[in-house]
């Protein structure tokens, strides 16, 4: 068993509607990008773990594992796919990080890839669905949009969150990814293009809501031993924690609390040894804006319903006490799903690096990323620190 | 996707008649039908149970991008219902104005189509709900 695990090296493709690459020439492009960061040779790796939510769907391809392994230049290596919505790339990520710790593989690649474009956009939402309950939600007419339109609603009714609380998530999100070169929407909204862009599920409009995105991800896993002899500067992974809720919205216990990531976050954060306010950034699921409200309190970094007010504040942004979704988030940088997760851990990498440019938040030492499945029915959070 | 008739005609009772299950142990009540008792797991006790139709509004919302099949029903109201009988369930409100819609608001579920397999295949009722007078 390891006693550590650490990440010794990223890669990621642009996010965007990519026409020129395919499915696996995004993933190749990005595990080539990783291996290059660690410095190391294609025969160390001893496994690897592939976030994808729905390449049949998408790119009309399954058996995604093997496919990439031997488009890697890697065939004979265990290689998995890993499935959990948008939450796939989290998952695969706790799944290579649970390969190392075990002692059962030293260097392991945890990748992400989603191809989204090669696809009407009616196609992408039915794909998307599939996260969801296909029989009692989906049947009825429900969306992605409209289920967090549901969650927005009653946060606005228990206490008091407001449409401009949630479109300053947005305006934010996209002014972080105006600093990003690997963002999709690496552009500029104000508040009032949020609000008034068109509805797509009263309270929420298009501009609250991430959009359809080609794109890959890559990290290297390794041992202490291995991440020590390997690399100066390992990032190292101080708790990785997974935890599930109901399918389908209506059988939770709250609409505007989401059960998975209060569970998730109190095993990491107990798993890391720290509390809420050691944590210097995060990167949470912001697929929609009132779901960066939702997390930032699940994830109590200020109380249950405080989430709107504190974005309102500023205390949210990239100066702000706890910068969230440096990287652009979902929303500004784009949520190709299966590749979110092990974006997420990429951001946090370079942050804690201190090599995140233009959107470096000062103080980097400790990051937490935060990918959720669905309408919150999976949640999948890790904590990262340069300190071991 | 054209669907199989199956996936549909297995689940009528519970999409025509609301027939859930319930937990003769702890009472718990169903909707839709679950084998397994969360809170009794192997101790539970399972039948059928058939759940009024009626209920309050818990959220809403109006759905102006609707997904594949719903293209001409759109804009229309969905919501999460509290069924009198304790389950939430997702549905359609109906007959009535989106500005009307209120949290709290009484609803009674209506027998309604509620999607078709394109124009030749198979037409998929359920229900919706209405406001309660």
């Amino acid at each position: 068993m390891s006693s550590k695990v650490g990440i010794i090296g990223v890669g990621m493709t642009k996010f965007g509607e990519l026409w020129d690459r395919r499915y696996r020439d995004l993933i190749v492009d990005a595990g080539v990008d990783a291996i290059k960061d660690a410095g190391i040779e294609g025969n160390q790796i001893g496994g690897m773990y592939v976030g994808s939510m729905s390449p049949g769907l998408f790119a009309e391809q399954e058996h995604v594992s093997a496919l990439v392994a031997d488009y890697s230049g890697l065939a004979g290596i265990p290689a998995t796919r890993v499935e959990a919505a948008c939450a796939s790339g989290g998952v695969a990520l706790r799944e290579a990080y649970l390969a190392v710790k075990s002692g059962e593989m030293d260097i392991v690649v945890a990748g992400g890839v989603e191809k989204m474009t090669d696809v009407p956009t009616g196609s992408a939402a039915v794909a998307l669905m599939g996260a969801g309950d296909q029989e009692w939600e989906a049947f009825k007419g429900a969306t992605f949009p409209s289920l967090y339109a549901l969650m927005a609603r009653r946060h606005m009714v228990e206490y008091g969150t407001t449409i401009e609380q949630i479109s300053q998530v947005a305006v934010k999100s996209h002014d972080n990814a105006s600093l990003n070169e690997n963002a999709h929407y690496g552009f500029k909204v104000t508040l009032e293009q949020v609000m008034n862009s068109s509805m797509v599920a009263d309270p929420l409009r298009i501009l609250h809501c991430s959009g359809i995105t080609d794109g890959a991800a890559t990290v290297i896993l390794a041992s202490e031993e291995k991440a020590k002899e390997l690399v100066d500067d390992p990032v190292w992974i101080k708790a990785s924690a997974l935890a599930t809720d109901t399918i389908a919205l209506h059988d939770r216990k709250s609409l505007s609390k989401t059960e998975a990531t209060v569970l998730a976050a109190r095993k990491a954060y107990k798993d890391a040894e720290i509390k809420p306010e050691d944590v210097d950034f995060a990167e949470v699921h912001d697929a929609f804006s009132i779901a960066e409200i939702l997390a930032i309190e699940a994830l109590d970094f200020c109380d249950f319903g405080e989430g709107g007010k504190l974005t309102q504040q500023g205390e949210t942004a990239l100066k702000g006490r706890i910068p969230i979704n440096p990287s652009g988030g979902l929303k500004g940088k784009g949520h190709p799903v299966g590749a979110t997760g092990i974006a997420q851990a990429i951001e946090a990498v370079l942050q804690i690096r201190g090599k995140a440019g233009d959107r470096q938040v000062k103080g980097a030492e400790t990051g937490l990323i935060h990918n959720v499945g669905g309408s919150g029915a999976t949640c999948v959070i890790h904590i990262l620190s340069m300190e071991k | 996707m054209t669907k199989g008739l199956a996936t549909h005609w297995r689940l009528m009772p519970q999409r025509y008649n609301l027939i859930g299950t319930h937990c003769k142990n702890c009472k718990s009540k169903f909707f839709p039908q679950r084998k397994i008792c969360p809170k009794c797991r192997r101790t539970g006790s399972i039948e059928e149970f058939k759940f009024s139709g009626k209920g309050e509004i818990y959220s809403y919302t109006t759905v102006c991008a609707p997904p594949q099949g719903f293209e001409y029903q759109a804009p229309y109201v969905l919501a999460i219902v509290k069924m009198k009988e304790g389950p939430f369930i997702t549905a359609q409100i109906v007959d009535c104005k989106p500005e009307e819609i209120e949290i709290g608001k009484k609803v009674e579920t209506v027998f309604r189509k509620v999607i078709a397999d394109g124009s030749s295949g198979i037409i998929r009722y359920g229900y919706k709900f209405k406001l309660r007078d």
